[in-house]
């Protein structure tokens, strides 16, 4: 079992009076992919977007490597080395592909932006993913296809010397072959040693990659299991019910939200 | 953090995986047309392939500034038929400085369209830097006695609100060049051209600051906001002139940002510098690029534009050295002024948007505001520095546009003056949605407008007649963009 790299206790997050996450604990560790999984509005990108800095919790406490940090903002998440894919992907259809993927950390030479040495860096990691279908990474994002922007989304983070990789449903508008490169990259980022979320509705894709499986059941982590010891209808009662014989909550129905 | 390694989070060392990916393209011998891993980045292209996919582009609805410069042209054309007076060199010089002060706002707005804001008080705004300015001059430097020690307690108040706002929002820039307003109006040091331009400047950085503040820290729409504060500086210019009043700039420096002309020797080493500069810029980026085995446009065709444009510069900058006096007892020659300030204006904003991080912030705050709050960029403190820079930007237009008139009146900076720079900007092809925009738009922009101004007035026609026309002529601009954007979402 892989040292635990990334570390949450006892989180919660309200919107106003909507309370979505619930005491969550949850524990990413190194070489491992944790597969994360939930009903729409379980609270998986929220989970997602707080460890990212983008919101702020409302308690908890983060360690990461072992120390307690404090996560202000997306600039000090990827400070530590934690990388998002976003599930809405974030990018700015007005830039092209390498403006994308550097956004926010400019490489600059002389003070100035160094474009030729950015777009060298962009061309090599999109190559690594084989991007077949971008004929330039000088393209627009706002003309490329929903998949190909996902992959746009997915090279940005894996650009950056990281340690913790989530990726929030990133095969969702993939190919057949395109998904199956994602997969292999998420196994690939695992035996390189990072801690790799993976966010996913597709329990066969689940099943193949993740170490250990997380189930949210709104805003409730009811189980984080190692996916041999569990089945393929376990986790999706635990999704569906919270509960799976003596998986999960006691009484998920006394959940409320 | 100086040098990021590429890609190390997978633990291949980039240029092995380069090669990898580079092996899962087909071979040299790959059929042409085929499209593989970035098919346009890897094959030099020939300078007709190059004019070919310029062209496909244009057809596919990525006009950029084309439909502004073709109606630029068609416009020149028409009013030289219809005027014999329109394509003299005296005409051309009194256009530049007419349309200059229009030019510079429409600048500075480009930055806060980027963001898709708008600064409806920038006008006023301008307005307010100029009465300062002028109030200055004419009162050598007792702006207390000319305003009376109410209207300038609170004046200083005001300036004093802004260093506050800045510094609060951490905005240094603009907090410097508000104490700077201070510091001038407080010392009262006798009138001196340079120094009142300084003031109008940093009192133009002030005005931007408590914009900006409202905008992007209050979190008020910029068009509440911009609208509130185009009444109010409206007021403020006429309360510091007093009604019927009119302040003359009776100054050589003054007078000569608009009306004055370098010297032959002058104009031909703006020219050497310019082009030089240009030459020097393009050449580097292209060379650079082909050493670092990236792909650029064909040598050819960078080397053919780059050459029409300093021969165009070379000719432009020969006739306005010639003599265009229609009285033979003075000369009157040179590049007039207003050429090297909008120039610079143009060189250095594009250089900023262009080549900085700072700018590239800007575009991606305008294309998707959330995604760059999310790449770690401080999204509220880019809004409030572009009302910043676009007040600034105003108060340039200002001293340009009271050179021009000679005076400052109650009514500086009111009426048509910003309708007519976003106007400008809009018809550049600068973007109300944001996301889109360059400050060469500007000037295409202002451009058209300052012909369509001055070719209408030389056919003897009224106020009236250019609204109008200018109007339609925006229209014109707008639909244009939109049937682009249509066909660019259509094409796909
Ligand atoms: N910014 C927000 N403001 C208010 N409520 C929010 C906000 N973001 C999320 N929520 C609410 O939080 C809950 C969890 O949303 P979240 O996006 O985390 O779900 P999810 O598990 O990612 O679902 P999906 O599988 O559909 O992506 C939802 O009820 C949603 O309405
Ligand atoms: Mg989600």
């Amino acid at each position: 079992m892989g040292e635990p790299i990334l570390e949450l206790r006892g989180v919660n997050k309200s919107f106003g009076p909507v309370h979505v996450l619930h005491d969550v604990d949850f524990t990413v560790r190194a070489g491992e992919v944790t597969a994360l999984v939930g009903d729409n509005g379980a609270g998986k990108s929220t989970l997602v977007k707080c460890i990212a800095g983008i919101h702020s919790m409302d308690s908890g406490e983060v360690r990461f490597a072992g120390s307690p940090v404090h996560v202000h903002g997306p600039r000090e998440a990827a400070a530590l080395g934690i990388e998002v894919v976003y599930q809405d992907l974030a990018l700015c259809d007005n830039l092209d592909i390498v403006q994308n993927m550097f956004l926010g950390r400019e490489q600059l030479r002389g003070g100035l932006l160094d474009e030729a040495e950015m777009e060298r860096k962009a061309r090599q990691t999109l190559a690594s993913l084989s991007v077949r279908t971008v004929k330039s990474v000088r393209t627009l994002v706002s003309a490329l296809s929903g998949g190909q922007r996902q992959t746009v989304a997915i090279a940005k983070a894996v650009l950056w010397e990281s340690r913790v990789v989530l990726l929030d449903e990133p095969t969702a508008a993939l190919g057949v072959a395109q998904t199956r490169q994602v997969l292999d990259l998420v196994r690939r980022l695992a035996e390189q040693g990072l801690g790799v979320v993976l966010i996913s509705h597709n329990m066969a894709d689940v099943f193949e990659v993740a170490d250990r499986i997380a189930t949210l059941y709104l805003g409730r982590m009811v189980a984080e299991l190692p996916a041999k010891e569990v089945t393929h209808s376990q986790v999706v009662e635990l999704i569906t019910a919270g509960r799976s014989g003596d998986l999960g909550m006691a009484r998920p129905e006394a959940a409320t939200v | 953090m100086t040098d990021i390694p590429a890609g190390t989070a997978t633990g291949t060392p980039p240029d092995d995986r380069a090669a990898r990916g580079a092996g899962q393209a087909p071979g040299p011998s790959r059929p042409s047309g085929a499209i593989s891993d970035f098919g346009i980045d890897t094959t030099s292209r020939s300078s007709g392939e190059a004019v070919r996919d310029y062209l496909a582009r244009v057809r596919g609805g990525e006009l950029g500034s084309l439909p502004a410069v073709l109606g630029l042209l068609a416009l020149v054309v028409v009013f030289s038929v219809l005027s014999g007076d329109f394509l003299t060199l005296g005409n051309i010089a009194n256009l530049l400085a007419q349309g200059a002060g229009t030019t510079v706002i429409a600048m500075g707005l480009v930055f806060v369209l980027l963001l898709g804001e708008i600064d409806l008080s920038a006008g006023t705004a301008s307005g307010v830097t100029a009465a300062v300015l002028a109030l200055h001059l004419v009162r050598d430097g007792n702006l207390l006695g000319g305003m009376g020690s109410m209207v300038f307690a609170l004046f200083i108040a005001g300036l004093l609100l802004a260093v506050v706002l800045a510094v609060v929002a951490r905005m240094w820039a603009g907090a410097a060049m508000a104490a700077v307003a201070i510091l001038i109006s407080l010392l009262g040091l006798p009138a001196n051209p340079w120094l009142e331009m300084l003031l109008a400047l940093c009192v133009g950085a002030a005005i931007g600051s408590l914009t900006g503040f409202l905008v992007a820290k209050v979190g008020i729409p910029s068009f509440v906001v911009t609208l509130a504060l185009f009444l109010a500086w409206g007021g403020v210019v006429l309360q510091f002139i007093g009604e019927g009043g009119t302040l003359g700039l009776r100054n050589d420096v003054l007078f000569a940002v608009a009306n004055g002309n370098l010297s032959t020797l002058g104009s031909w080493v703006l020219f050497v510098a310019a082009g030089g500069g240009y030459l020097a810029v393009v050449l580097n980026r292209h060379y650079s690029r082909l050493r670092r085995g990236l792909v650029a446009p064909p040598t050819g065709l960078v080397l053919a534009k780059v050459t029409a444009i300093l021969v165009l510069g070379a000719v432009a900058t020969y006739l306005l050295t010639l003599n265009r006096s229609h009285n033979p007892s003075v000369v009157i020659s040179g590049v007039p002024y207003v050429v090297p300030i909008v120039l610079a204006l143009l060189v250095l904003g594009t250089f900023v948007l262009d080549r900085t991080s700072y700018g590239r912030h800007l575009y991606a705050v305008g294309g998707n505001r959330e995604a760059a709050r999310r790449a770690g960029i401080d999204v509220a403190k880019a809004r409030m520095s572009v009302f910043v820079i676009c007040s600034s930007v105003a108060a340039i237009g200002a001293i340009i546009y009271s050179s021009k008139v000679g005076s400052v009146d109650p009514q500086a900076g009111n009426g048509n003056t910003l309708l007519f720079a976003v106007g400008a900007a809009v018809i550049g092809g600068t973007s109300l949605f944001g996301g889109k925009a360059r400050v060469r738009d500007a000037v295409i922009g202002g451009a058209v407008i300052a012909v369509i101004n001055n070719g209408l007035g030389l056919l003897g026609q009224g106020a009236a007649v250019v609204s109008i026309v200018t109007g339609l002529v925006l229209l014109l601009a707008a639909s244009v963009d939109a049937l682009s954007r249509r066909r660019a979402a259509a094409g796909r």
